[in-house]
């Protein structure tokens, strides 16, 4: 079995013309992760620039109307650029840096991992190009300015479904036109080895704070944490440093768009089935030729037909369960959140905010959830708006 | 032993893909037997796959129209057969690599042995990745091709040395596609895979559309490998494409001997 595997999963299956890239990319990590300047120099951008730590906040009015577990939400939202995604981003483009690269390349959905790597070739001083599914574009406009402002070319992907896994064909395609000056930022725990383990390291910073908040507010470990899952990044994250908890119950959240037992959801663990795509093993919405599927969520990020090879074999062993949660359950969490607890969370967040609300009534008042509020939700609104029929004038 | 060997034993072979299903299952039959009566060596049959990330936008949009028109694996089968019962030209898959894990690599292979294809062609899996499938696809006398690329540089020597059938060669960075400029010293790419693997045929593809192109890299290589070119005629002229096609190769495989 070849390397950067999780269980079964995981693997390198790209052509042949990325091998080499992907070979010093992985030398590079291997050698930099352990290297003090880098780590200083990181790590001065999270805290200075992203501004970590991220709160660990204790949702006591949620907490009280639910009834139930104790509620912690971890405020990704609240980091530079508005998401989880700047923390693998940082570590990304600054390792490009250091390899010499003047350029970088990124798949979006939701845009957030976009925008997030448009700001750190900003200030990181390299070039950068955007490739987001022009179904995408449309959705989420906003992101697509705030790209363009931020010094980056924004490329609208029409091929296929014209949405996220469009877009990671089509950065793919151009990594392999140009590796000499050129890093791809892949967003999420996913593609070839070694990303999946790579975007893990960086956003891992997630749950080690969380450990150690909880332990410094509760003196004890949470019964529960639970985040949303597209690729897994922010889920990854989030339950990096619990794994070896076994008290802990890892629950990530897939899009269940109109209902896992409709054909328009994006519900991988649920239904997907064993294959071999973007570089990985792991599972995957496809029909019975293995023909990768079209599927489907309101919320963009998570409109993806895979989940990373490290979830897939947590999957597998038991250690982390996934629940699928509809369109209108996110709809109405995001809606609950904001009235409830005064804070709009990205639509991928409410997916896992939705489970909150249905499982903390049933558990008791000495369980403590925390929930990885991964992103903001401003980006959201207008589709929200439309979502409830509400039309919106400029 | 696949008869792969066969297609390098009549001058510089000349390789013809295309996407099987595009316009329609009939068509694709005629114009296999239409490329081996125009001279060409070994046909490719693309199985068509939704998200053939090595692609140029040619075979892509030819994926999807094969596809939308209904084609599966057991209908590229299903054509395999029909050629089978008119030609034995050597007949290699090209696909990628979910369409044939998620087949069954056991009842993929046992078919593709049945059928007599020689060959398969997987982009996305590189060296590392090719045991899980020579080790099932050998027993049914099926070589799994390796691809060298512009960047393989040091890799050159191990994967040539572990080649069976033939060895495709990349000429350039990036996807498929037609190219009026092919800029990679394959020349010197060409000279380390000869050096570490000198009895296996080596085929140059991507970007290769005219006859004055094939000539010019049959000096260095056993042959060469059209694929956008001829896809870009089927989608211009459907199943009316078979004198086109013809046409094409013939011109092609003119310029190699």
């Amino acid at each position: 079995m070849s390397k950067g595997r999780f269980g079964i999963h995981g693997g390198q299956y790209i052509p042949e013309t990325l091998m080499n890239e992907i070979i010093n990319l992985e030398k590079a990590y291997e050698y930099y992760k352990n290297d003090k300047e880098f780590n200083d120099e990181l790590n001065t951008l999270l805290a200075e620039y992203a501004g970590r730590p991220s709160l660990l906040y204790y949702a006591e009015k949620m907490t009280k109307d639910l009834g139930g577990a104790k509620i912690y939400l971890k405020r990704e939202d609240l980091n530079h650029t508005g998401s989880h995604k700047i923390n693998n981003v940082l570590g990304q483009v600054l390792l490009a840096k250091k390899m010499g690269k003047t350029r970088v390349i990124a798949e979006t959905g939701a845009g957030q991992h976009g925008v997030a790597t448009a700001t750190a070739a900003a200030l990181l001083d390299m070039e950068c190009e955007i490739f987001m599914g022009k179904e995408d574009t449309i959705r989420q406009a906003l992101n697509v300015y705030r790209m363009e402002l931020l010094g980056a070319k924004v490329n609208a992907v029409t091929t296929g479904t014209m949405t996220l896994k469009d877009a990671v064909n089509e950065a793919m395609r151009e990594w392999s036109n140009r590796v000499e000056d050129t890093h791809y930022v892949l967003g999420s725990v996913m593609g070839p080895h070694p990303f999946p383990t790579i975007v893990r390291d960086f956003q891992s910073v997630i749950s080690k704070e969380a450990r150690e908040q909880i332990l410094e507010k509760e003196g004890k470990l949470p019964t529960m944490v639970t985040a949303c899952v597209g690729g897994g990044s922010n889920a990854m994250g989030m339950f990096y440093n619990f794994i070896n908890d076994e008290s802990v119950r890892l629950v990530g959240c897939e899009a269940a768009g109109h209902g896992i037992d409709t054909d328009k959801h994006a519900a991988t663990i649920a239904k997907g089935e064993l294959g071999v795509f973007h570089g990985m093993k792991s599972y995957f919405c496809q029909d019975e030729y293995g023909q990768i599927a079209p599927v489907y969520s309101i919320s963009a990020g998570l409109d993806y037909p895979g989940i990373g090879p490290e979830h897939a074999y947590l999957h597998d062993i038991g250690r982390a369960e996934y629940v699928s949660v509809t369109d209108e359950e996110a709809v109405n969490a995001f809606e609950y959140i904001a009235k409830t607890e005064g804070i709009i969370c990205a639509i991928e967040s409410a997916h896992a905010v939705a489970n909150v609300i249905k499982v903390a009534p049933t558990m008791s008042r000495d369980d403590i959830i925390i929930v990885c509020l991964s992103g903001r939700g401003d980006k959201d609104v207008a589709a929200i708006a439309r979502y409830r029929g509400v039309n919106l004038y400029e | 032993m696949s008869k792969i060997k066969n297609a390098f034993s009549n001058g510089k072979a000349f390789i013809g893909f295309l996407t099987a299903g595009d316009p329609c299952l009939e068509s694709s039959v005629e114009f296999i037997l239409e490329m081996e009566r125009a001279g060409a060596d070994l046909i490719e049959i693309g199985i068509p796959f939704s998200d053939p990330v090595a692609e140029g936008i040619v075979i892509q949009e030819a994926s999807l129209r094969a596809l939308s028109a209904g084609m599966t694996t057991d209908g590229v089968f299903e054509i395999a057969t029909r050629v089978r019962e008119k030609s034995q030209i050597p007949l290699c898959f090209m696909t990628y690599l979910n369409p044939v894990f998620h087949y069954g690599y056991e009842k993929f292979f046992s078919k593709c042995g049945e059928l007599k294809i020689d060959g398969i062609i997987i982009p996305d899996l590189p060296f590392e990745e090719k045991e899980e499938v020579s080790s099932v696809a050998s027993r049914y006398d099926v070589d799994v091709i390796s691809l060298i690329a512009p960047t393989s540089h040091e890799r050159i020597r191990t994967i040539a040395k572990d080649a069976t059938g033939f060895i495709y060669v990349v000429s350039s960075m990036g996807v498929t596609g037609m190219r009026s400029d092919i800029t990679t010293d394959l020349g010197s790419m060409l000279a380390a895979i000869k050096e570490a693997a000198p009895d296996t045929p080596a085929a140059i593809g991507f970007g290769i559309n005219t006859p004055a192109q094939a000539k010019q890299y049959s000096e260095i290589a056993d042959g060469v490998i059209v694929g956008s070119a001829i896809v870009k005629i089927i989608e211009e002229h459907g199943s009316d494409a078979a004198s086109y096609v013809y046409d094409y190769v013939k011109s092609m495989k003119d310029a190699l001997r």
